[in-house]
């Protein structure tokens, strides 16, 4: 029976050629654009190295200063190091917690070349929450941090830049004025990961500043974050509560604020904080962020799902005879939406597989235009088994108005061409 | 085999209502084989609809083997018309995007039966109407009469006990129209079955056992 469906959905499909282009088009450019958008979603929010560890993992990036009285407020990733030094490293709840900075830019020469890159300043359990691909030497260790060693660890990009490709570990690198020696190469890290984010990682202590003078805001740019790494994944929410016990009893060095909202957050909820703001409790507007990716996609697929049902419509009336002749010889009404629902996911899966090849030549295109830094988009199989679900989707919901019309139908008037 | 009582068909739209079939009481014994003649737009059509359960009276009961099936699900009636009736209609209704072994091959896809039956008995039942040397060719390379044989192996290819036949030969010249109601005759003869045929050709209508005759929706005598 599934033989003789699918011949003939090929030969309707054939039939028609307008009908299958408008068709396949529609399923297949949509279907492309959401395998591009997943893939962007997945590739800024996906576990993925060195953020392997997400599901037990917190960061403490964005905080915002007010006062109860004044219309003062101050927000951002704001942070001193002394902030999350007090009340991010005493936290007893998380197996490990790393203070960085975020990236700056910085200028470097060689042999008359300028090259410019992101530096970023780190503590020693930075690489031990983070889960980096060393393909070259090792991370700086404690010892680096607490006696201000002057030693780097770089990306594949900039030892193929700057050092040419060549052996580098041992090798120096001048940065604002100090000499580092490379200790390690790691993988090359994505621009839409703000947190690992960088060209060079250099031991906290080599900054320019009092790290532990006590201010709660950075004194300059760059600001603090801090990392923290839970034993388990349900230990997420108790570290969230520990902290926010801790800040509760801060104290304030000057009178501009006496409120801090923010704190220990997934990626996830510093977006949705960032975009939908917060409760009163300081909570990110998750669902608020959730809601808008759910509505935004419904939208995206409502346009091409009732050109679908549309055309579904046509072409199922058209066929009113065959239904006729297949109801007169014993087909029932279940059997012919289960009929029409096969032809339907048959023209989807193939728009789907059109959808999937155009989706690799774009990724491709953006890929090597590099558009955005490092930023490597890919069709993963999660990605893939997505759009299987979206076409899925597509066809059930394009499918089931027209079958289940055409089933209500007698034979006698199917066979009239759906006239009673 | 097939009896109506008392069937009245009313065709209704917003303004108008129209009988078609008005107190029809009658009997169609097994092995029959029965003509039902009358002028255009008699309700020819519409009784042998409602005796193959393609169209619901408004009003009357139809038994088929002594069981009342008006009131039945669409489940049970689609099972009882892949059962036990064949139909076979004046403008052939074939499918044209399937082949001819295809075409015959419908009423089986209902049943339990493997891809290898199914296409033995569609070939056999080819060979019984003589287009063995047809089968994958489409309905539109091939002439009136060979559609209507295909249609008539489709018909008979699930061995029904009863076929259905409106106006077979309507769309035939009268050599091709004979040749289709031969097969009938040899089709009732060999194997017992139950015919019903709608037909305007006089001719054709006196070699059937019995005629019953429709005017304005009644039977007459």
């Amino acid at each position: 029976m599934l033989k003789n469906y699918i011949k003939i959905a090929i030969k309707v499909l054939l039939r028609h050629k307008l009908f299958t282009f408008i068709s396949l088009f529609g399923i297949s450019f949509t279907l492309m654009i959401l395998i591009i958008i997943v893939s962007l979603v997945d590739h800024t929010f996906g576990k993925m190295a060195p953020e392997t560890r997400l599901d037990r993992t917190l960061s403490a990036t964005y905080f915002k200063f007010s006062h109860t009285d004044k219309h003062s407020s101050s927000n951002g990733p704001i942070m001193s190091y002394y902030f999350f030094h007090k009340y991010a490293k005493t936290l007893e709840i998380p197996k490990k917690v790393s203070i960085s900075s975020f990236h700056k830019n910085v200028e470097t020469y060689k042999e008359n070349k300028k090259f410019k890159m992101a530096l970023k300043y780190c503590d020693a359990e930075f690489w031990e929450i983070l889960d980096f691909t060393f393909l070259e030497g090792q991370p700086f260790n404690l010892t680096d941090v607490e006696n201000i060693n002057p030693v780097a660890v770089i990306t594949r990009n900039v030892k193929e830049k700057y050092f040419n490709d060549e052996f580098c570990l041992g090798e120096n690198m001048m940065i604002d004025g100090i000499n580092y020696i490379i200790l390690g190469v790691v993988e090359n890290i994505s621009i839409l990961r703000p947190l690992p984010y960088s060209d060079i990682w250099v031991p906290i202590t080599n900054i320019n500043e009092d790290l532990l003078e006590p201010r709660l805001e950075a004194v300059s740019f760059p600001s603090y974050f801090a990392l923290a790494l839970a034993e388990k994944p349900a230990d997420l929410p108790l570290i969230k509560e520990e902290f926010q016990n801790k800040i509760t009893q801060m104290e304030f060095f000057n009178d501009m604020f006496n409120q801090l909202e923010g704190g220990f957050e997934t990626y996830f909820e510093t977006i949705a904080g960032v975009l939908f703001g917060r409760s009163s409790d300081g909570g990110a507007n998750t669902s608020g962020l959730l809601v808008t990716i759910l509505i935004t996609m419904i939208l995206f697929m409502l346009l091409p799902t009732i050109n679908l049902v549309n055309i579904n419509i046509s072409r199922i009336m058209e066929r009113s005879t065959e239904i006729g002749i297949r109801k007169a010889f014993g087909a029932s009404s279940v059997t012919l939406v289960g009929q029409f629902m096969i032809e339907n996911i048959i023209i989807t899966l193939i728009g789907g597989f059109l959808a999937l090849i155009f989706s690799i030549v774009i990724l491709h295109i953006i890929n090597q235009a590099h558009v955005l830094r490092h930023v490597t988009l890919a069709i993963n199989w999660r990605i893939f088994y997505k759009s299987l679900l979206i076409c899925l989707f597509f066809s059930l919901f394009s499918g089931v108005w027209p079958a289940f019309k055409m089933s209500r139908f007698q034979p006698v008037e199917a066979l009239r061409g759906g006239q009673s | 085999m097939i009896s109506l009582k008392e069937i009245e068909k009313i065709y209704r739209t917003d303004k108008i209502e129209t009988l078609a079939l008005k107190e029809i009481n009658l009997e169609i014994r097994k092995n029959e084989f029965v003509s039902i003649m009358g002028p255009s737009g008699c309700g020819k059509s519409t009784l042998l609809n409602i005796m193959g359960l393609l169209d619901k009276p408004s009003k009357g009961e139809v038994l088929i083997d002594s069981r009342e099936v008006v009131k039945f699900g669409d489940r049970k009636l689609a099972a009882i018309r892949n059962s036990k009736i064949g139909f076979i209609f004046q403008s052939f209704h074939l499918i044209n995007d399937l082949n001819v072994v295809d075409n015959v091959e419908i009423p089986l896809l209902y049943r339990r039966l493997s891809y290898k039956n199914r296409r033995k008995l569609a070939l056999a039942a080819l060979e019984k109407v003589g287009l063995s040397a047809r089968t994958r060719h489409f309905p539109n390379q091939l002439s009136g009469g060979q559609r209507q044989r295909v249609a008539i192996a489709r018909a008979i290819v699930g061995k029904p006990e009863i076929i259905l036949a409106d106006e077979p030969t309507g769309n035939l010249d009268s050599n091709m129209g004979q040749d289709i109601i031969d097969i009938l005759h040899d089709f009732h003869k060999n194997e017992n079955t139950t015919i019903v045929m709608v037909t305007h050709d006089e001719q054709i209508a006196k070699q059937t056992e019995r005629i019953l005759r429709l005017f304005d929706g009644c039977m007459v005598n």
